[in-house]
């Protein structure tokens, strides 16, 4: 478990970094130049958009058509609103698909672990041996499961075997965790 | 060392396990309302678990404590301990730590490295880097807390438009950023473009109408329960201490309470996946609770990267404190009000090195937080206002009126969740936590999408609502009409900057108003059942959103009544007519404050909060009104704000440090044994054997064994825990030469004459806690409460003319104030 939290931290690390470098490749598209410009004598309210950068962030230069002619443009530009806005695509969509995939990995793992496993498991060590999470197994002996994993996987390499036994261990605890927070609701009602 | 420590885990699955099932035989689960002895452990049985994770971390063999002078005399018997049984110095799930015990340990450490760095230059590297680490803890925390909340807020907002529709220029763009550089957005609707497509315009191809309407609101309630359903399943499936606010635990946890896995890895991962579900799903919950449990999961994660905080209980909980106030920070955009919120709502002990580096990580993190800019506009919250309109006096009245309607709400908030709560606890609703999420947020889109105002999520509708209304808005809030259509129009508009005048309200706003009406008894009812459900549920956004709709309802009525009668004494002193006078927005923003700081008492920090949030120094007056009237008002109505009731709710515990102990008890009257208990269980210190000792460990669930010098003169020698005891006495049975059941047990730091041919002693000295804190038994009970507040302790003996008497423990001090307020003392369920 102490692998999977530096993976966790590594993968942090990585969007960081991704984010940073592209932020710094400032998209054409990522910045804009917003005017809003109310009502004026008969001109209805307009709202002007354009891709510029903040030196020529004004109403002369972004609000194209201008409305009104001569004198009045210095009437109307006064009343406009122009504000200067940056945005970065790139850390939207790499948040959002990062997002997305640890959502879809963990579902994965729990239609895994609910119902892939316990057929998986039947299969290869046949009835007897069964290591079930089943919440009426009484856990009267909390360690009588993990004898098991210890005694039955002296066959198998050591990265699998702690492996295994990790995961039992923290299966365990989320058990009791649930037995607590959901059943007993002894904590966090 | 590798056989030792071999031994010490095969062990410990044997012998914990059957002490276990023994004494779960014996004693049976201890559970509210249980009436066999008090001090029991409630030993979930998860404890076993518990004392492998104890293992790894404890691999540099760590001692426990500072009695450990005397040991040069016995080297043949003492080489194990020398090397310190893992194991010895933790403690165990659902306990309390001893405070004295952790800050005396670190300050030997600090002793230990100062006393070496003089020696050569690596020790003095060591200790640079050593004093050092604290900072760099705080710079990582910051770093990875306003990552993570950055895209907690980007992901969340993708979510919550998901509802509504997609964007054809890329999935991942939200309704805002689809449209960000369209031309297409007229002044009227901002928020049409071609790129934004709703789900009936996708799926059935009309955009009005009937059937666009049956569509969208199809699509809003499926995608609505698919996230709720999403979440639930998460937390309930991986880590079910995801769920709920956090900060009751973690005000309990830095008052030195012990709760495993509240602050792990999967704790973290889950909470941040299903906090932007549940935000998302349309729930009226938000995302600032969580935000702080996110963040002391990050603290914790990062703690075990340094020594000096992974070994310490103590030390980790300053940092925990820190992180807290990370937490509020990267919620609000507001550093001070993060650290304040720290200090007064969350942590137990703040020593003021925690408040220096507590700012440290909070500014790192709304830096961090800044830079990954998830609303495109260098903004830190969604709701940043900038007005400056000045107030008068007089507008004290209604500022007060709303800090009243927060003190009701808030009052009235917390009994009917804390009823609510209390009946998923002990019915039927309990068992069905899925089911419970699904309803609530069925019901939730069912209500919430007819109306607009509860369609939008809470922070855009708190941010619609703070907003005074000038020229450049268009929304329905600020539909007002003109003053006047002829004649003079350059005198009628503005003379103000960024205000106009007040005008009447045109039709708009009087729709709008229906709407926020209905939408406050919508959220003011929806709220006591959502929050405390099984998903991860913050409380500050819906509170300040039922505030800064009654402000609004309220500055609206003020604007109106203020045009209208202009002519009133009251108004003609400071109010002409084509003058700015009411700001709607500030009122709504007071309200928001007021109902936020009616649920929680929040005083000082929420003021900070709310004038970080809105840059505007000069409502401070009025904000310190509105919320010192809701305080009191709520104060007169309930005691305890919500996370202090919900301690209560779960029977935590907490000492409360904010109230006074006002009886008039002396500590005999609370001190165990009474006077039908049977004797206080003592061990002495030359006397017993590995046999007796055992047995007593199992007849009896205590905590700790006072050792006293014999059993006629019961003068206290010193203290010992039931954990060390177990640990030690089991590793001397496997691991040393010649303990058996005869042998005899000694805490003292030289062996008495042995009878030849008998088995060798078992010295236990070192963990032996040689300064216990001990009272008389007259001294009262203010004193006594006050001792255990002040130095965290967890048990306090007590002594006559020298004499032991008894202990009095944190639970019998929580019983006896339970009690003393006629409430049930068996509702206090942890030691």
């Amino acid at each position: 478990m102490q692998a999977a939290g530096g993976v966790r931290l590594l993968a942090l690390g990585c969007v960081l970094v991704l984010s940073a470098q592209l932020a710094e490749s400032k998209n054409s598209e990522d910045i804009r130049c917003k005017c809003i410009c109310p009502p004026y004598k008969e001109i209805e309210g307009q709202i002007y958009n354009q891709n510029v950068s903040l030196k020529d962030c004004n109403c002369l230069h972004v609000v194209e058509p201008m409305p009104v002619e001569g004198k009045d443009v210095e009437a109307y530009c006064l009343r406009c609103e122009c504000k200067y806005e940056e945005r970065s695509s790139g850390t939207i969509k790499g948040t959002i698909i990062i997002y997305l995939s640890v959502l879809g990995l963990l579902l994965l793992y729990m239609v895994y672990l609910t119902l892939l496993e316990p057929i998986l498991k039947r299969r290869l060590f046949g009835h007897s041996q069964l290591i079930q999470n089943d919440d009426d197994v009484g856990d009267q002996q909390p360690f009588a499961n993990a004898h098991d994993v210890l005694s039955r996987s002296r066959s198998r390499p050591n990265v699998l075997n702690k492996v295994e036994h990790a995961q039992q261990r923290w299966r365990r605890q989320v058990q009791e965790q649930r037995k607590s927070v959901f059943d007993r609701h002894v904590v966090l009602s | 060392m590798k056989e030792i420590k071999k031994c010490f885990i095969t062990l410990l699955y044997t012998r914990k396990a059957q002490a276990v099932k023994q004494w779960m035989e014996n004693e049976g689960f201890s559970k509210e309302g249980s009436s066999s002895s008090d001090d029991e452990l409630v030993d979930l049985t998860g404890t076993a678990q518990d004392l492998i994770d104890d293992v790894p971390y404890l691999d540099h063999g760590s001692t426990a404590n500072h009695s450990n002078g005397s040991w040069a005399g016995n080297a043949g018997l003492l080489d194990l301990l020398e090397e310190g049984v893992p194991g010895v110095g933790t403690y165990d799930d659902f306990n309390t730590i001893d405070w004295v015990r952790e800050k005396s340990k670190d300050r030997d450490r600090h002793r230990e490295i100062s006393r070496k760095k003089k020696q050569s230059v690596l020790a003095l590297l060591f200790s640079l880097s050593d004093a050092f680490s604290g900072w760099l803890l705080m710079l990582l925390i910051g770093l990875m807390s306003g990552a993570l909340a950055g895209g907690i807020d980007i992901a969340a907002h993708w979510l919550t438009d998901l509802k509504e529709g997609v964007c054809l220029n890329g999935f991942w763009f939200n309704h805002e950023n689809c449209c960000w550089d369209s031309k297409e957005t007229t002044f009227q609707e901002r928020d049409k473009c071609p790129q934004w497509k709703s789900w009936a315009e996708l799926m059935v191809g009309v955009t009005e109408g009937a059937s666009a309407y049956v569509v969208n609101y199809l699509m809003y309630v499926s995608w609505a329960l698919l996230f709720s359903f999403l979440a639930v399943i998460l937390v309930r499936a991986f880590a079910p201490y995801a769920c709920g606010s956090g900060i009751p635990e973690i005000k309990t946890i830095l008052s030195g309470f012990i709760i495993r896995g509240y602050l792990g890895k999967w704790t973290l991962v889950i909470k941040t996946i299903t906090l932007v579900l549940a935000v998302s799903s349309g729930l009226s919950l938000g995302k600032e609770g969580p935000l702080v449990h996110v963040a002391c999961c990050c603290a914790n994660i990062l703690c075990h990267l340094f020594t000096k905080y992974r070994k310490n209980e103590a030390k980790r909980r300053e940092v925990l404190s820190a992180a807290s106030a990370v937490g509020v920070s990267v919620a609000f955009g507001a550093p001070i009000g993060g650290v304040l919120f720290s200090l007064e709502e969350v942590s137990y002990y703040f020593p003021l090195k925690t408040l220096w580096r507590s700012f440290f990580a909070a500014l790192v993190a709304a830096f961090t937080l800044r830079s990954i800019n998830p609303f495109g506009n260098s903004r830190l919250v969604l709701f940043y206002v900038e007005f400056h309109t000045p107030w008068h006096f007089l507008e004290l009245f209604p500022f007060v009126l709303l800090g009243i309607f927060g003190g009701l709400w808030g009052a009235l908030f917390i009994r009917a969740n804390i009823a609510w709560c209390r009946r998923r606890k002990t019915s039927r609703l309990g068992h069905y936590p899925v089911l419970e999420v699904l309803v609530v947020a069925l019901a939730t889109a069912l209500l919430a999408f007819p109306n607009e105002y509860t369609r939008m999520s809470g922070s855009e509708l708190i941010s619609e609502l703070f907003n005074d209304c000038s020229l450049l808005d268009s929304s329905k809030l600020c539909d007002y009409l003109p003053l006047s259509k002829v004649g003079d129009k350059g005198a009628n508009f503005s003379q103000s900057s960024n205000g106009l005048a007040d005008r009447p309200a045109g039709p708009g706003v009087y729709a709008a108003i229906w709407q926020l009406a209905l939408a406050l008894v919508f959220k003011m009812f929806i709220t006591v059942v959502t929050f405390g459900m099984k998903v991860p549920s913050g409380l500050f956004i819906p509170s300040m959103a039922v505030g800064a709709i009654a402000g609004r309802l309220l500055g609206i009525g003020m604007e109106q009544l203020a045009y209208y009668h202009h002519d009133w004494p009251m108004f003609k002193s400071w109010c002409s007519p084509g003058a700015d006078c009411i700001t709607p927005g500030l009122y709504a923003m007071l309200g928001a404050a007021a109902c936020l700081g009616g649920v929680t008492r929040m005083t000082v920090s929420l003021v900070v909060i709310m004038f970080e949030l809105t840059g505007g120094l000069e409502y401070i007056v009025p904000l310190m009104a509105a919320t010192m009237t809701s305080k009191w008002v709520a104060d007169a109505l309930g005691r305890e704000g919500i996370y202090e009731a919900h301690i209560r709710l779960n029977g935590y515990p907490f000492l409360e440090t904010k109230e006074e102990f006002e009886h008039k008890t002396l500590a005999m009257d609370v001190m165990r044994p009474r006077r039908s208990d049977p004797p206080l269980s003592v061990l002495t210190q030359d006397g017993m054997t590995v046999e007796e000792v055992e047995a007593m460990i199992s007849d009896t669930s205590y905590s700790g064994f006072p050792v006293v010098v014999s059993n006629e003169s019961q003068r206290l020698v010193g203290f010992v825990l039931r954990r060390d005891l177990v640990i030690s006495i089991d590793n001397a049975r496997r691991c040393q030469e010649g303990i058996v059941g005869a042998s005899h047990i000694l805490f003292t730091d030289h062996s008495p004459s042995q009878p030849l041919g008998g088995p060798p002693p078992l010295n236990l000295r070192s963990i032996l806690d040689l300064s216990p804190l001990a009272v008389t038994d007259h001294t009262p009970m203010e004193i006594t409460v006050d001792i255990f507040r002040k130095l965290g302790l967890r048990q306090c003996l007590v002594t006559q003319n020298g004499r032991l008497l008894g202990i009095i423990t944190k639970k019998d001090i929580l019983k006896h104030m339970a009690q003393m307020a006629n409430r049930d003392p068996d509702s206090i369920l942890f030691n």
